[in-house]
């Protein structure tokens, strides 16, 4: 069987493998707290038919395709400063470990009080979970370029924004990517636990809401939709990752 | 190394007094943050009165029990699969793709099925640690060398033995990485799904504090929580800094 072949096989069987779990998951808990996959699809159709579905969901992919490009550009721009410079990319790296680590979302009520409620503390949100581990694989992947393409583009005296064009990030790509994967995954994480807080519009509040009118319908059909929008782009990525280090 | 201090601590140092110096000068007025050093003030106030130790404990309590089921689970999962390997393959891709869900997205759903208490709080805990150690336990295993186990079948050890006395203490680095991750995340689950919805904890205090407009509790609390993750990430990471040099690695 070839690799493409078997990690399709994988993948189908370990979907009809979470559906019988949820499904025998639903038999023991039963109707009260949750729905069946069968129920939980007919009623994402229902909801996805809906208007007011469609304002939250643009809401919230406005607010995650801001907080993504925040954290794409700054992350990039923080990872290249630091991994250029040795000394600054020894010292901050772990505290970009650090501040990877720490529960971000204790910093949620910081940001309200600083951009007041709304998109802009979503889109800040979102970006401070994307911009860490944006700028952390970036600045790795500068400072283990390989020293002889480093050393070549300064025998050719490149200058530094020559260098980082044509030998720094082509020779990063793909481990920028794989920042990129993940920063996207933190991005949209951020977004909407931003909305699960203090907010008036998005999938998270929806969920939120949806707790205090106990309306398990809903809560299934969202976080349904939330797993298989997440999933769904990350297995894209990851096949473009892989794809990308296999080149190199 | 010594510059490396000497410039994590100037970029610190540098930050507070930045933050300092716009607080005093009005650029960030007193409702959205109390200067550094006030919070300072505050914090050692709020450790004296001792009043929210309760909350810090509970806090704590559940951490310590999400990442100890998380890190045993993940643990004995990732010795057990490293011998199947269709069922690793199998569940390949739900690791590559499990750190992109948003676990915390189940919370509501696990409040409805087990009702608002410490257990949807330290599940949130466990599902996020979970899988981080077994990666990690499987990337550990995978790296031990064959003579090393072709030994262990040479003295007639069973998988239990072998995993207790020779493959596990190969992979102490990775073990240490693995509690690294999952006491981050267990953390991480925690004190976030206290913030999001609950009845106490440090992170429930956080929200109440904030909706109460009380600055005073709010942010040392911020900070408490901060220092709290920061010192344990720190620790695991010098311990596990440690090993590696003793073992040449790095």
């Amino acid at each position: 069987m070839g690799d493409r072949a078997k990690s399709l096989r994988n993948t189908i069987v370990l979907i009809a493998g979470l559906l019988v779990f949820w499904q025998l998951m639903y038999a023991v808990i039963g109707e009260v707290a949750m729905r069946s996959p069968w129920q939980t699809m007919r009623y994402t159709v229902t909801l996805v038919e809906t208007d007011f579905f469609w304002v939250h969901l643009t809401n919230t992919l406005q607010a995650f395709a801001v907080a993504l490009v925040l954290s794409v550009v700054l992350g990039l721009l923080i990872g290249f400063a630091l991994g250029l410079h040795r000394l600054s990319a020894e010292a901050m790296e772990p505290m970009l470990v650090a501040l990877y680590s720490i529960p971000k979302i204790t910093l949620y009520p910081i940001i309200l009080l600083a951009f007041g409620l709304g998109m802009s503390a979503k889109i800040a949100f979102g970006a401070i979970h994307g911009i860490i581990p944006v700028a952390l694989f970036t600045l790795n992947a500068v400072r283990s370029t390989k020293p002889i393409l480093v050393k070549t583009g300064r025998v050719l005296k490149l200058s530094p924004p020559a260098m980082v064009r044509s030998i720094l990030f082509p020779a990063a790509v793909p481990e920028i990517f794989t920042g990129l994967r993940v920063g996207f995954s933190l991005t949209l994480i951020g977004t909407v636990l931003g909305e699960m807080f203090a907010a008036q519009h998005g999938l998270g509040y929806l969920l939120m809401n949806a707790i205090g009118l106990y309306n398990v319908d809903v809560i299934m059909s969202v976080t349904f939709l939330l797993v298989v929008f997440a999933a769904g782009v990350n297995g894209i990525l990851l096949a473009v990752d892989r794809r990308l280090h296999f080149r190199v | 190394m010594r510059r490396v201090r000497l410039y994590q601590v100037g970029v610190i140092a540098g930050l507070l007094l930045l933050l300092e110096a716009l607080c005093l000068a009005g650029v960030i007025d007193k409702i959205t943050m109390p200067p550094p050093h006030r919070i300072a003030v505050d914090l050692v106030k709020l450790l004296l009165a001792g009043k929210l130790y309760p909350e810090i404990g509970k806090s704590l309590a559940n951490v310590l029990l999400a990442f100890g089921l998380a890190y045993s689970t993940g643990i004995v999962t990732g010795t057990v699969l490293h011998g199947y390997r269709t069922a690793r393959e199998t569940l390949d891709p739900l690791f590559a793709t499990y750190y992109a869900i948003p676990v915390f997205a189940f919370y509501p759903l696990f409040i409805v099925i087990f009702g608002l208490g410490d257990g949807p709080q330290v599940l949130i805990g466990f599902l996020l640690g979970v899988v981080a150690v077994i990666v990690t336990m499987l990337n550990g295993l995978d790296r031990v060398p064959r003579v090393l186990r072709k030994t262990a079948s040479i003295c007639r050890m069973g998988p239990f033995e072998t995993a207790v006395h020779v493959t596990l203490p190969f992979c102490a680095p990775y073990l240490l990485t693995a509690a690294k991750l999952a006491l981050a995340y267990a953390f991480i689950g925690v004190i976030g799904s206290e913030f999001i919805m609950a009845r106490s904890g440090m992170g429930y205090e956080i929200g109440y504090a904030y909706t109460n407009f009380d600055n005073a509790t709010m942010y040392p609390l911020i900070v408490l929580i901060l220092l709290l993750s920061i010192v344990m990430n720190g620790v695991l990471t010098h311990w596990e800094k440690l090993l590696l040099a003793r073992r040449g690695q790095r």
